[in-house]
């Protein structure tokens, strides 16, 4: 069976190379789904396959440049990317970035950083949770009490509505964001990219996990709208991460290679998978996995406490986010086949 | 949907002509550890590609990111190809919630 195992050139690693296949078709489809890079999700299934941490981020992000790019062409043929919105957010995330950035150096001099950045992590995870949940649970509300009055059921309501009163702040200069179909002051977006931005910078992380309920809650995108434009960003910004990781010597980009043959096919079957979830469906969806990820965060601060329990609450962490990436990506790959099987007898029957 | 072609094709080309100048910018905060990679059990384009890194790091990210976007398109449409096949609408949704 050595045929299954590949060394890699910069790591020196033997590395069973079909496990990178199937981690990269995971995230792969569910980054085109959600609109994020999941570099929560790769890096531990990187570890496990023999990967030593530094190389592990690196090389994600590498193969998370090419696999957005993908979903990003993809979304954009349906529509989905507001590219003029993607351009203005750059600005606000590269400066935030940086900042937050700067912020994790001057922690790290007062020796508070690890602890700072997961219970930052944490509590902004459970608030993502809260409001994914809280919005489909008021939306539903809306649902039933249109549905008691003998109306029909708006199918653009919304349950949180805190955009309304975000487009409400008329400071020059105004935009029309057509694809988003939001009229709204530029420094919206800007500020919300720059917010989004600090906290990734804050957290080391790409930032899709946050950026994507962002566009959606404050910004007013639509979900299918908000996770195209939000893939676009992660495009941009995973090449810039490329770049860096590789310049300090941290991608093995075999791996990355191999991985992303995975995570372009699996990329095209998320994005697609959106043409037959409605908007809502895709909310409640990122609700669980956000749910996974905190849970996860949460497993690797116990240990600071509980010293005792470090070693089973990291193997427990690393199974479940690899059973979690499993069963995402069962499930929008199995609303994606019913989904297309549909669409064929549709047009079978038309025909 | 021409209009967004050039939009993807112009980022796509500028970010190719910034990847120099991302690459020494990226350089900057770098921890001060020389990393070597171990050729002596490798061959051919394996070989090459670790004796890239070793004698430049600047032109193994440039090869990095001019790979990583061109392997994705590849791989990419090669998909597209095969769901366009199946007989899928890859040019359109009709859901159209918020």
């Amino acid at each position: 069976m050595e045929w299954l195992y590949i060394l890699m050139p910069i790591a020196g690693v033997k590395i069973f190379w079909p496990g990178l296949i199937i981690l990269g078709i995971g995230v792969g489809v569910i980054g085109g789904f959600f609109g994020m890079g999941g570099a929560w999700m790769v890096t531990p299934g990187l570890n496990i396959l023999g990967f030593p941490m530094a190389f592990a981020i690196g090389t994600d992000i590498a193969h998370m440049a090419g696999k957005s790019l993908i979903s990003t062409m993809r979304h954009g043929k349906f529509g989905n990317v507001d590219y003029k919105l993607g351009f203005i957010m750059l600005f606000g995330t590269v400066a935030g970035f940086e900042v937050g950035a700067q912020m994790i150096m001057w922690l790290e001099r007062i020796g508070k950083v690890d602890m700072v950045v997961r219970w930052i992590y944490l509590l902004l995870l459970a608030f993502i949770t809260w409001m994914v949940f809280t919005d489909v649970a008021r939306r539903k509300a809306k649902d039933r009490a249109a549905i008691a009055a003998g109306q029909e059921v708006d199918k653009n309501a919304t349950g949180l509505e805190w955009h309304k009163a975000l487009h409400k702040i008329k400071i020059p200069p105004m935009v029309h964001l057509n694809v988003a179909g939001i009229y709204c002051s530029a420094w919206l977006p800007i500020a919300v990219s720059f917010f989004t931005g600090w906290l990734a910078g804050i957290l080391g992380i790409g930032g899709g996990l946050i950026r994507m309920p962002s566009l959606i809650y404050l910004v007013g995108c639509p979900t299918h709208v908000a996770v195209g434009t939000d893939l676009f960003e992660v495009a941009i910004s995973g090449l810039y991460g490329a770049a860096s990781y590789t310049y300090k010597g941290r991608t093995e980009l075999v791996a990355a290679i191999i991985m992303l043959i995975g995570a372009a096919m699996g990329a095209q079957v998320g994005a697609v998978a959106t043409k037959y979830i409605k908007g809502y469906g895709i909310r409640i969806a990122f609700g669980l996995a956000v749910i996974g990820c905190a849970i996860s965060v949460f497993l690797k601060l116990l240990p600071v406490y509980v010293p005792s329990v470090a070693t089973i609450c990291d193997v427990i962490a690393t199974y479940m986010i690899l059973g979690l990436v499993s069963a995402l990506a069962l499930y929008i790959t199995v609303k994606m086949v019913q989904g297309a099987k549909h669409e064929l007898a549709m047009k079978k029957a038309k025909a | 949907m021409f209009t967004k072609g050039k939009a993807l094709l112009a980022m796509f080309v500028t970010g190719l002509l910034l990847a120099p100048t991302m690459a020494f910018a990226a350089g900057g905060g770098g921890a001060p550890i020389v990393m070597v990679a171990d050729t002596r059990k490798l061959t051919g384009i394996m070989a090459w590609w670790a004796n890239l890194y070793n004698e430049s790091h600047l032109y193994f990210t440039i090869m990095t990111v001019i790979l990583i976007p061109l392997i994705g398109v590849i791989f990419g449409v090669l998909a597209d190809i095969i769901m366009h096949f199946i007989g899928i609408d890859l040019k359109s949704r009709d859901l159209a919630e918020h």
